[in-house]
């Protein structure tokens, strides 16, 4: 645990340290400095101090502890929405009826964002630390990042008539993470089911935790290589799309489009070849019509 | 390049159908004030879970396909000079450019901050990863061609005739002098910018398609494939032809004057050729990929693409082989509209059905307000188009001066 502890020191180190944003590990593409989560879902007694805690960091004006005193919010599935940032969900547990799961959800923090890399403006971009961040001034409302998302985290404050934001997890980039401190979810978390870590150590972590009780631990870290790899990682006791996390592969998701994009503009070739190609046609074509006059409607 | 004398065409404006989109009209202008006051929330059935309703697949995605007869129109005449065309030309470019007009408004109502949709045009907010980002620069680029490809219209119609009223009439010699200069110019690069929309249109079209590569997990096999933008653009320019055919029997049927059956006949075989290729592809595509494991058990998703497929592409081209059909104004009438029904289908297919969000607990249906703004816009579409043959030199002059006489006589009552 203390590799761990010194880890979440280092972490807190990003705010200070300059780090310009090439400064990554080249093969990965992982930022050197990346941070993470680590949710330990065998760990999580449901209690929802994570989302009031959430709530206070992100909705300042008035937040009461009494609306996430209320365990009935787990009878039906719940998902993020624009003013609740993180959701606890829970699923039956059938090796231990008495003990249901409870799966907390967020923004994964991809380290390879789709949602960056599909939107129009850059309202979205990574921070050097990792943090998928948005920047509300840029946006045009367009809600792509909302369809490219493969998780589908990203909500949208459709009631706000004039000013409407994309809201998602904000990792705690300017409130927490800035100061050097872990996000206000994981500080809150009662029985230290979240760790805040360089990403690097938490993979370490949490293999050596499946290592050390393999009955315990479903033998997959969530979150190391799906979408490409995210910041949020969970170990669970049962595969984890059975508790209502999604199957996705590990191609990072943006290569696709991205590829085509880069291929097709290189340079801008394609299209001036196509505007070369047409230009050649057009004078082909209109000798063609001079040599035949009797075809052509002209006087 | 005019070597057919166009007029603007004499139309009584007012009858029982254009009152009816009138009606239409100002009921989508209502819906989108409604939109404007009272926000996205109140007004549409969008969520979380479908981010994108029938603002981005009909008004945008359907209505950029529709519009394609602009530039494959423009190829067909002033790129592959066939100049046989020309008769029809100018009303294409018309409809193409109401098209692209109609299909912004559209965007600005589904924009949760319309007021930035000039962002993306800033060079420090530019973002070339993104595909939404290529077809916003391509479309505004296209726009500008299409307006400068239609300036040629205004200037015959205004050049050397500027007659501004009260205190602005002295202002009418400057404006006689900047139509005259910018005329010449225009037409002098006008080659220039004709090829220009063709490109850009090649980009967008497909791009549209690209759109929804960015969520594969998300999106049904049955339309998902990577080779999606080619099949955007191949059925782009396949729709383009029978939009163009159908404008001009509405058109002569509305105006009372004679199709160019002749050349809508040629163009009704283009419109084959290319309806063919971009079958020819679907089918290919699907079948490679083994897209037919996902056919079977039967759901709204099969079915839709079956309908898709056999109405709108496989009935409409087996009509289209006949010469009879393609003589027939009728006939010829009912395959171009099941074309243009299939493409649209294609397109709410691939954003509305085909998209299936894995947390979806309620399937998305579009609201009244949703609705009645698409209406509105196609409603308004059509009055614009009805008002700009009447002030612009759009259509070519007819000698059947039957409908003109009828109307002189209604107007001297």
């Amino acid at each position: 645990m203390a590799a761990v502890t010194g880890g979440v020191a280092a972490a807190g180190g990003f705010a200070s340290s300059s780090m310009p944003a090439h400064a990554s590990d080249t093969a990965t593409g992982v930022p050197a400095n990346q941070v993470g989560v680590l949710v330990d879902t065998t760990k999580c007694i449901g209690c929802r101090k994570c989302e009031y805690a959430c709530a206070r960091a992100n909705r300042p004006n008035g937040v009461s502890i009494e609306a996430y005193k209320d365990m009935s919010v787990f009878d039906t599935p719940r998902r993020m929405t624009h003013d609740a940032l993180t959701v606890v969900n829970r699923f039956a547990n059938p090796a231990k009826p008495a003990e249901p799961i409870y799966v907390k959800s967020q923004c994964m923090h991809c380290l390879r964002p789709n949602c960056v890399s599909a939107c129009i403006v850059g309202a979205l971009h990574k921070k050097s630390n990792g943090t998928v961040s948005y920047d509300a001034s840029k946006c045009i409302g367009c809600r792509y990042c909302m369809l490219a998302c493969p998780f589908e985290v990203p909500a949208y404050e459709y009631g706000n008539v004039l000013t409407p934001m994309v809201r998602k997890c904000t990792f705690c980039y300017e409130t927490y993470q800035s100061r050097g401190e872990p996000p206000a979810c994981v500080q809150m978390c009662p029985p230290n089911c979240l760790t805040f870590a360089p990403r690097g150590d938490l993979i370490e972590l949490a293999h050596a935790k499946i290592e050390a009780d393999p009955d315990a631990y479903h033998p997959h870290v969530y979150g190391e290589t799906e979408a490409g790899g995210t910041s949020w990682l969970y170990l669970t006791s049962r595969p984890a799309e059975d508790l209502g996390l999604l199957e996705i592969p590990a191609r990072p998701l943006p290569r696709l489009t991205e590829n085509l994009q880069h291929s097709i503009f290189k340079y801008g070739i394609p299209p001036m070849l196509l505007y070369g190609l047409l230009a050649v046609a057009m004078k082909v074509s209109e000798a063609e019509e001079k040599t035949e006059p009797s075809k052509a409607p002209h006087e | 390049m005019s070597h057919y004398p166009r007029e603007p065409i004499p139309v009584k404006f007012w009858t029982p159908g254009v009152y009816l989109l009138c009606g239409i009209a100002a009921a989508g202008l209502l819906a989108a004030l409604y939109r404007l006051v009272f926000g996205l929330q109140a007004s549409t059935n969008l969520t979380d879970r479908f981010p994108w309703g029938i603002w981005i697949a009909y008004d945008v995605e359907g209505r950029v396909a529709l519009s394609a007869g602009g530039f494959t129109m423009a190829a067909l005449t002033h790129v592959f000079n066939r100049h046989k065309y020309e008769p029809i030309v100018r009303s294409a470019l018309l409809v193409a450019l109401l098209g692209y007009s109609c299909a912004v408004v559209g965007l600005l109502m589904d924009l949760g901050r319309y007021y930035n949709a000039w962002h993306p045009a800033m060079p420090w907010m530019w973002q070339g990863n993104s595909v939404l980002f290529e077809v916003g620069m391509c479309v505004m680029a296209y726009l500008t061609v299409l307006y400068l490809e239609f300036s040629p219209m205004f200037i015959e119609r205004f050049a050397g005739r500027v007659n501004l009223p009260g205190p602005l009439a002295r202002l009418n010699r400057v404006s006689n002098a900047f139509l005259a200069t910018g005329g010449g110019f225009v037409t002098k690069i006008m080659f220039l910018i004709l090829i220009l929309g063709v490109v850009l249109s090649c980009m967008h079209q497909s791009a549209l398609g690209s759109l929804i590569l960015v969520a594969p997990y998300k999106t049904n096999p049955l339309w998902w494939t990577p080779v999606l933008p080619g099949l955007f653009l191949l059925s782009a320019i396949a729709v383009g032809f029978p939009m163009v055919i159908f404008e001009q029997l509405y058109a002569a049927w509305s105006f009372n004057r004679k199709p160019p059956m002749d050349l809508l006949g040629s163009l009704a075989k283009l419109g084959a050729l290319f309806l063919g290729l971009y079958a020819l592809a679907k089918i290919s595509d699907f079948t490679i990929r083994g897209a037919m494991d996902h056919f079977f058990p039967l759901s709204l998703a099969s079915v839709m693409l079956s309908v898709e497929v056999f109405a709108g592409v496989l009935v409409p081209l087996g009509m289209l082989v006949f010469r009879r059909v393609r003589q027939s104004p009728a006939l010829l009438l009912t395959a171009c509209s099941l074309i243009i029904a299939g493409i649209i289908l294609n397109r709410l297919n691939v954003f509305l059905i085909a998209y299936r969000p894995p947390y979806m607990t309620k399937a998305y249906f579009p609201s009244l307000v949703e609705i009645l703004v698409s209406l509105g816009l196609t409603a308004t579409l059509i009055l614009a188009y009805r008002a700009a043959v009447t002030i612009f030199p759009v259509l070519t002059k007819q000698e059947s001066a039957k409908p003109a006489a009828a109307l002189e006589a209604s107007h001297a009552k």
